[in-house]
């Protein structure tokens, strides 16, 4: 939308930072004011990395606000420290180092959870900066005569005192701010960190360590509130001890959700509404202690109704007005017609081999077991796959297909038996790092982002294999990754989405999801390929159309294929194993399948007397 | 500093802090394991409980009035909140649902604040067990004994009805597989709207009870809701044995290290969690699942 015209978003902050004092003093606004909703905003940036963009929601903000806050202050009001800039950075260091130390234990878990936990993590700080630490921060007096910055430039010295002269050095701090935190979103690690939001599962899958990003994620929304809780001490010249408090958190929460979460500037846009709304109930309309149960009412309705806060209300209306509905219906029925007539695209190569000596069966699984519980879902099967080999699975329902493709991703543990892929043992790697290795599945059910756009979901799937699992590359713009884009275009036709790459994945018809489904694991260039069930819910022509394009992929590549549809696994694959009951039934060509008895058994007698599809 | 009688005091008083709390995490634990909502709410139903079971009071004066109006009052809130707001945030994302409880709980508390002001409000302890009792070793108040008792009594119905009942079976078997309990034709969402009701009430009937210990003010949900959930992490999210394992830890963590020094109460509380959260992830009696 925006994204064509590069730093227009940057522009537009500075127009509106520079403008804003001769605006909004007619509008009422103190200057004070706008320190303050400058400050919240700066709060909420990193918050809104954290909450809009990777989506966890932490209560427990106030204790990185508070510690930055009174580490800055300490320096400045008791150690002498005269360098209020300094004492902002050094706050923002303290914070961010604390926020990594809570991130290792608040992010062992997720969603609710993390939730609680934070709320609990938040209270703590409190109880310790009011009682054992009362000594260093004032207890419930606060640090009081916290100074305001002053820079000797040589010739002249600059001194932002108060009012809009501190509105100067709060902007500006504000719009560094901004700069950082547009860079850190539209970087490689700010694609992962959507990706996580919408779909953790598969963002691990394709090979990123979410975990890692998540505590990225968390010690940079704690480094900005670390920050703004030193400007607070600085604009109100006395640190606060209620920065401490939840209600701090609940405030910031409550701001962003209003302002709109994900947008980065509605934490701003929220506090402009809080604060104002506050002074406009209280002295104007006179409701007095009133005013918080209003705004309490105003956040619920606009959850339940406007998801997006207001400017996520406004970019929807801007999206509406602009015409963007017709034109998406046009590109379906153009991408439907164009479809058979595409030429086919160059086979894409896989991960170059790491160790090109060995030349045994690509996978090796041995005595591969699964129990859960009394349940037995695979037993003891013995199963080997040369390079370059297309092999088939097939099996009645309940077979344990699905449970021993998870066992080979290592999405789940065996629970006993051993796996080689390659040469190397990979029983008990994570699925991250064996997606890392070069194997990856596609999923029986949909795993899609299913909040972005095609050409963005297979950017995430590109960047696993082109940045490997964890980097810290968050100033890289995207366009800067080497290969990405050919990567993806590359993907985008061999699926062929090259049409829809730009279309929200909620968008898209289900054939074309399935085909998205293989284009993400395929984007991480894998050796081995996993299929579970690639044809499942298809038209026959779907099908017809993804048995092309299996083949096209198959070229250069091992796959293994799970599929009720034996028409076209036969015709597809040279060799099929039978899965029953857990165990490998009989292996062989299609052919030999075909005829053989104990297969017909299984399909057509016995307790599993069903047909398959 | 530690002497006898002081120690088994503060035992004493941990043990009627742990009960009220695992309670109040029962209420919300069963809530979040059968709709899979998380009620931030939920230390506002604690705070109304106190102040409709205060107003029964003022109107009857009768103790045993106000722990049923009380109770009644925060169960049909809790109903209405199901049928009108929460109901619609089945289908959306937890973040949504943490949310819409959390403004709702702040519209309760500054609703509560609007009404009878910050100032604190008594609710006095019923005749029958007013004064202290001579224990033999010490003395203690009697009313105190007396929530460890009722507070088991209502533990024990919520027992009953969970594990004695066609509807607790329901629950029991949601927390397990929702999606299952869906497919088996039972009328989820009316399950749903009892469960909130049930939740609400064991927050609000604990409210009450335990208005007599300590005053009523607006702001009183608020540090029961962190209690409340630190109780439910150790415990594990769902389980119903965990809530009142996890409550009689936490109420025993607060009150010995406040004898030593208040300051440090929440510290150890959430030295617990974080040691429970690195050995047992799912919390002490949790099970791997919802999330």
């Amino acid at each position: 939308m925006l994204k064509q015209r590069p730093l227009l978003i940057e522009t537009l902050t500075a127009i509106g930072l520079i403008v804003a004092p001769f605006v909004l003093p007619h509008l009422g606004f103190a200057p004070n004011t706008v320190n303050r909703i400058l400050v919240w905003g700066l709060f909420g940036l990193g918050f809104d990395i954290l909450f809009g963009f990777t989506g966890l929601l932490s209560f427990g903000q106030s204790a990185f606000y508070g510690t930055g806050g009174f580490v800055a202050a300490y320096l400045l009001t008791r150690a002498g420290f005269s360098n209020v800039l300094g004492a902002l950075i050094i706050g923002m260091i303290a914070a961010a180092a604390t926020g990594y130390l809570i991130g290792l234990i608040a992010l062992r878990r997720t969603g609710i959870y993390f939730a609680m936990i934070t709320v609990a993590i938040a209270e703590v700080f409190f109880f310790v900066e009011f009682n054992p630490l009362s000594d260093f921060t004032g207890g419930e007096n606060g640090l009081p005569g916290v100074p305001t910055p002053s820079f000797n430039l040589g010739f002249t010295t600059i001194h932002f005192t108060n009012g809009w002269s501190l509105y100067q050095f709060i902007a500006l701090c504000y719009f560094i701010g901004v700069i950082i935190a547009l860079r850190i979103v539209r970087s490689p690690v700010g694609a992962i960190l959507s990706a996580i939001r919408d779909n953790p599962l598969r963002a691990t899958a394709v090979g990123h360590n979410i975990h890692g990003y998540k505590l990225t994620a968390f010690v940079i929304a704690a480094a900005y509130a670390g920050f703004a809780g030193g400007l607070l001490g600085v604009l109100q010249a006395f640190m606060p001890p209620d920065a401490f408090t939840f209600d701090t958190s609940g405030q910031l929460v409550m701001q962003t959700a209003i302002g709109g979460r994900g947008t980065l500037f509605g934490p701003l846009v929220g506090a402009t509404v809080w604060l104002f709304l506050q002074d406009f109930l209280q002295s104007a309309l006179g409701l007095g202690a009133a005013w918080k149960l209003v705004l309490g009412v105003v956040f619920v309705l606009l959850v339940c109704f406007l998801r997006g806060g207001i400017v996520g209300g406004l970019v929807d209306l801007y999206g509406l007005m602009s015409g963007k509905r017709p034109r998406k219906a046009a590109e379906t029925e153009q991408a439907e017609v164009e479809m058979p007539r595409q030429a086919p695209p160059a086979p894409m190569h896989a991960k170059e081999v790491e160790h090109p000596v060995y030349s045994g069966p690509i996978l090796k699984a041995t005595g591969l077991t699964k129990r859960y519980g009394g349940l037995v879902a695979n037993s003891d099967i013995d199963f080997s796959v040369d390079h370059g080999e297309l092999r088939g699975i097939i099996g009645p329902n309940g077979a344990g297909k699905s449970t021993f493709f998870k066992m080979l991703t290592c999405e789940v543990a065996p629970t006993s038996g051993q796996i080689m892929f390659e040469g190397r043992d990979i029983t008990g790697l994570k699925v991250t790092e064996v997606c890392q290795l070069g194997l990856t599945k596609s999923y029986q059910v949909n795993q899609l982002f299913t909040g972005l756009t095609v050409r963005q979901n297979l950017t995430i799937a590109a960047l696993a294999e082109l940045r490997g699992k964890f980097r810290l590359d968050l100033f890289r713009s995207l366009a800067g990754v080497k290969g990405l884009t050919e990567q993806v275009e590359h993907t985008l036709a061999l699926v062929n989405l090259t049409r829809r790459a730009d279309t929200p994945v909620s968008e898209l018809a289900y054939g074309e999801k399935r085909r998205l489904e293989i284009g993400l694991a395929l984007a991480t260039s894998p050796r081995l390929l996993l299929l579970d069930e690639p044809l499942a819910g298809m038209s026959p022509r779907e099908r017809v159309e993804t048995v092309k394009l299996l083949k096209s992929i198959a070229r250069g590549r091992t796959m293994i294929i799970i599929d009720h549809d034996m028409d076209s696994l036969f015709e597809l694959v040279e060799r099929v194993t039978v899965l029953q009951e857990g165990r490998v039934l009989v292996s062989g060509t299609p052919e030999e399948i075909k005829t053989n008895a104990a297969v017909q058994e299984a399909y057509l007698g016995g307790v599993h007397g069903e047909i398959a599809a | 500093m530690i002497s006898w009688p002081n120690l088994v005091s503060q035992l004493f008083n941990g043990l009627a802090l742990g009960a009220l709390l695992a309670l109040i995490s029962s209420g919300l634990t069963i809530i979040y394991g059968t709709l899979g909502v998380l009620n931030l709410a939920h230390g506002a139903m604690f705070m109304i409980g106190g102040y409709a079971g205060f107003v029964t009071y003022q109107y009857t004066e009768s103790f045993i009035l106000a722990v049923i109006g009380g109770s009644l009052f925060v169960m049909l809130l809790g109903v209405v909140m199901e049928r009108v707001i929460i109901r619609h945030f089945y289908h959306r994302p937890h973040e949504d649902q943490l949310l819409v409880t959390f403004g709702l709980g702040i519209c309760f508390v500054e609703l509560v604040r609007l009404i009878f002001s910050s100032q604190s409000q008594l609710v006095p302890p019923p005749a029958l067990f007013q004064g202290i009792t001579n224990l033999g070793f010490m003395f203690y108040p009697t009313y105190r004994l007396a929530v460890v008792g009722i507070v088991a009594i209502a533990l024990g119905a919520l027992f009953i009805i969970l594990y004695r009942t066609r509807l607790g079976m329901i629950v029991r078997a949601g927390i397990e597989d929702s999606v299952m309990v869906d497919s088996l034709g039972i009328n989820v969402y009316r399950v749903f709207m009892v469960v909130f009701g049930i939740g609400a009430m064991a927050a609000g009937f604990a409210g009450i009870v335990n208005a007599p210990v300590v005053s009523l003010t607006p702001g009183i949900g608020d540090d029961i809701l962190v209690q409340t959930f630190v109780v439910v992490v150790i415990g594990g999210v769902g389980s119903f044995p965990g809530a009142i394992l996890g409550g009689l830890i936490a109420g025993e963590i607060i009150s010995v290290t406040s004898m030593f020094n208040p300051g440090y109460a929440y510290v150890m509380l959430f030295a617990a969690m974080t040691l429970v959260l690195v050995v047992r992830p799912h919390g002490l009696l949790g099970v791997q699942g919802r999330e």
